[in-house]
C-alpha cells in the first residue's frame, strides 16, 4: 500500500484560512468536553433524584421513576437524539418551537445533544443510585425509623450519604460513557470531536493522520478521566467497606 | 399545534422490514462472533502466557476507550480503502454491510470479553485444581468444568448486552446503510413526515427491547434459583 504520510498537515492553515487544521481539532476537543460536562450535571442531578424515588414506598413516584428509566434505556441514543432535535421544537407550542428555530444553529445542535445525553445518562445513573441504597443494610433505614426519623429524614441523614459514597465508583464508567456517547451527536451536525474528524479526512485528505489523531484524543479522555475518577474513588471510598482504607 | 399524519407508514412497511432485516443480520452476527472471539480474548487474559495476556489487555481497552461511532468510521471510510487494496477489489464496490458487520463484531467483541472474564473469575478456583487433580489438561478443564459454568451465570448478562448492541446497530446510519431506523429516516425524510416515523421507530425499538429485557429478567430468576 503507497499511501503519504505527512503529519505536518495539521499545521497548515484550514480552508477556512483564519485557523489551522490542529485548531479545528481543538475546537471539536473543547465541544467534546463542554457537551459531556453539561450533560454531566444534568445526568447526575437527574439521575440521583429518579434513582431515590424508584426506592420510596409511594407507588406513584416509583412507578413513574420506572417507566422513565425503561424509556430512556429501551430507545437508542441515536433515536432520541433525533426525536429531540427533529421531532420535539414541531411539538412544541409554535411559539416556543419558533423562537428555537430561529436561533442560532451550532445553539440548537448543542441545546438539543446536551438535553439528550443528560436526560439518556441519568436513567443509567438512576440505576446505580438505586443499586447503591438497595445496597445498604436494611438495618440502617428501620435504624433510622425507630429513632424517631420520618422516611425524608432518614434518606436525607443515614441513607443517602452512605449510597452517593458507595456509587461512585460504578458513576466512574458512566463518566467515561458520557464522553463516548457524545460522538453520536456528530449527527446532527454538532462540530465535535468525530465531527471534525470526517472534515478533516474530507478537507486535508489524509485519513490516516485525521483518524488517528482523534481516535488519540478520545484515548486521551478516557485515560484522564480514568486516572481522576480512581483518585477521588480512594478519597471519597467508605472505611470497612471493599475499596475503603 | 402540529397535525400528525400517520399515512405513510402503512405503505413503507415492506421497506422498513428490509431495514430491520439488515439490523438483525448485524446484531445476530456480531453476538455470535463477539461471544466466540469474546471467549478467547477472555481466556488469553488469564492465560499465565505474558504476550497473550497483554494482547488481550491491550485490544480490550482499546476498543473500550474509543467510541463506537468512531470505529465504525474507521470501519466505513479507511478500512475498506485498504482491503480493497490488498484483495484487488473494483473501486466503487459497496462494502458497508461487510464493514459494519466487521466494526460491530470486532468491538463488541470487547465489551463480551470482559463480561466473560468475570463470568470465568466468579468460578471457584477450587474446581481448576479438581479437574487437575483428575488428570485433566488446563484446556480440558476450562472446557468441560469452567467453561460451562461460567456460561450458565452470563447467560442473562450476555442477552442484555445483546439488546444493547441491538440498539446500537442504529448508528450505521453514519455510513448511510438502510438499516431498520436509516430505513425509516428515510421514508419520513421523502415523505416529509419526519417526526411520525421518528415517533414510529422510537416506539418499535421500546416495544423489541422493553419485551426483550422482560424475558432476559424471567431467564434469570429461572436461572438463579436453579
Amino acid at each position: 500500500m503507497n499511501y503519504q504520510w505527512n503529519w505536518g498537515v495539521f499545521l497548515q492553515p484550514s480552508a477556512s484560512g483564519d485557523d489551522t487544521y490542529l485548531g479545528w481539532m481543538f475546537a471539536g476537543f473543547k465541544m467534546t468536553i463542554g457537551l459531556s460536562l453539561s450533560a454531566w450535571v444534568i445526568a447526575l442531578l437527574l439521575g440521583a433524584l429518579v434513582g431515590v424515588l424508584r426506592t420510596v414506598p409511594n407507588k406513584v413516584l416509583a412507578g413513574f421513576a420506572t417507566a422513565y428509566v425503561e424509556m430512556f434505556r429501551n430507545v437508542p441514543l441515536l433515536v432520541q437524539l433525533f426525536i429531540w432535535y427533529f421531532v420535539l421544537p414541531e411539538l412544541l407550542p409554535a411559539s416556543i418551537g419558533d423562537a428555537y428555530k430561529q436561533s442560532n444553529p451550532v445553539m440548537q445542535q448543542f441545546l438539543a445533544s446536551m438535553i439528550c445525553l443528560g436526560l439518556f445518562t441519568s436513567a443509567r445513573v438512576a440505576e446505580q443510585v438505586r443499586a447503591g441504597i438497595y445496597s445498604l443494610p436494611r438495618g440502617q433505614k428501620n435504624a433510622g425509623l425507630a429513632l424517631g426519623f420520618t422516611l425524608p429524614q432518614t434518606y436525607r441523614f443515614v441513607m443517602l450519604p452512605m449510597a452517593f459514597r458507595l456509587v461512585v465508583p460504578p458513576l466512574t464508567s458512566e463518566f467515561l460513557n458520557i464522553f463516548k456517547n457524545s460522538a453520536v451527536c456528530s449527527t446532527i451536525g454538532l462540530l465535535e470531536l468525530a465531527a471534525q474528524g470526517r472534515q478533516l479526512v474530507d478537507y486535508t485528505a489524509q485519513p490516516f493522520e485525521s483518524f488517528i489523531a482523534v481516535t488519540l484524543s478520545y484515548i486521551i479522555i478516557n485515560v484522564t478521566v480514568m486516572t481522576l475518577m480512581h483518585k477521588f474513588e480512594r478519597r471519597i471510598a467508605v472505611p470497612g467497606y471493599i475499596g475503603g482504607k | 399545534m402540529y397535525e400528525f399524519d400517520w399515512s405513510s407508514i402503512p405503505g413503507a412497511l415492506p421497506f422498513l422490514w428490509e431495514g430491520m432485516k439488515v439490523t438483525l443480520v448485524i446484531t445476530v452476527q456480531a453476538v455470535l462472533i463477539g461471544i466466540v472471539w469474546g471467549t478467547l480474548l477472555a481466556m488469553m487474559r488469564l492465560s499465565p502466557i505474558k504476550a497473550l495476556s497483554w494482547f488481550a489487555a491491550g485490544y480490550v481497552n482499546l476498543f473500550r476507550a474509543v467510541p463506537l461511532v468512531m470505529v465504525l468510521l474507521w470501519f466505513f471510510l479507511i478500512v475498506p480503502e485498504f482491503v480493497g487494496q490488498l484483495f484487488n477489489i473494483p473501486r466503487g464496490t459497496d462494502m458497508r454491510l461487510s464493514s459494519a458487520m466487521a466494526g460491530f463484531a470486532l468491538f463488541e467483541s470487547a465489551y463480551y470479553s470482559e463480561i466473560i472474564r468475570a463470568g470465568i473469575q466468579s468460578v471457584p478456583k477450587g474446581q481448576i485444581s479438581a479437574a487437575s487433580a483428575l488428570g485433566m489438561t488446563y484446556s480440558q478443564a476450562m472446557r468441560l468444568v469452567v467453561l460451562p459454568q461460567a456460561f450458565r451465570n452470563m447467560v442473562p448478562l450476555l442477552l442484555t448486552q445483546g439488546i444493547i448492541l441491538f440498539q446500537d446497530t442504529s448508528l450505521v446510519y453514519v455510513s448511510a446503510l438502510a438499516d431498520f431506523f436509516g430505513a425509516a429516516y428515510k421514508v419520513g425524510d421523502r415523505d416529509g413526515r419526519l417526526v411520525e416515523m421518528l415517533l414510529f421507530a422510537g416506539a418499535v425499538y421500546f416495544v423489541i427491547c422493553f419485551s426483550a429485557s422482560l424475558l432476559v429478567k424471567r431467564l434469570q430468576k429461572k436461572y438463579s434459583t436453579a
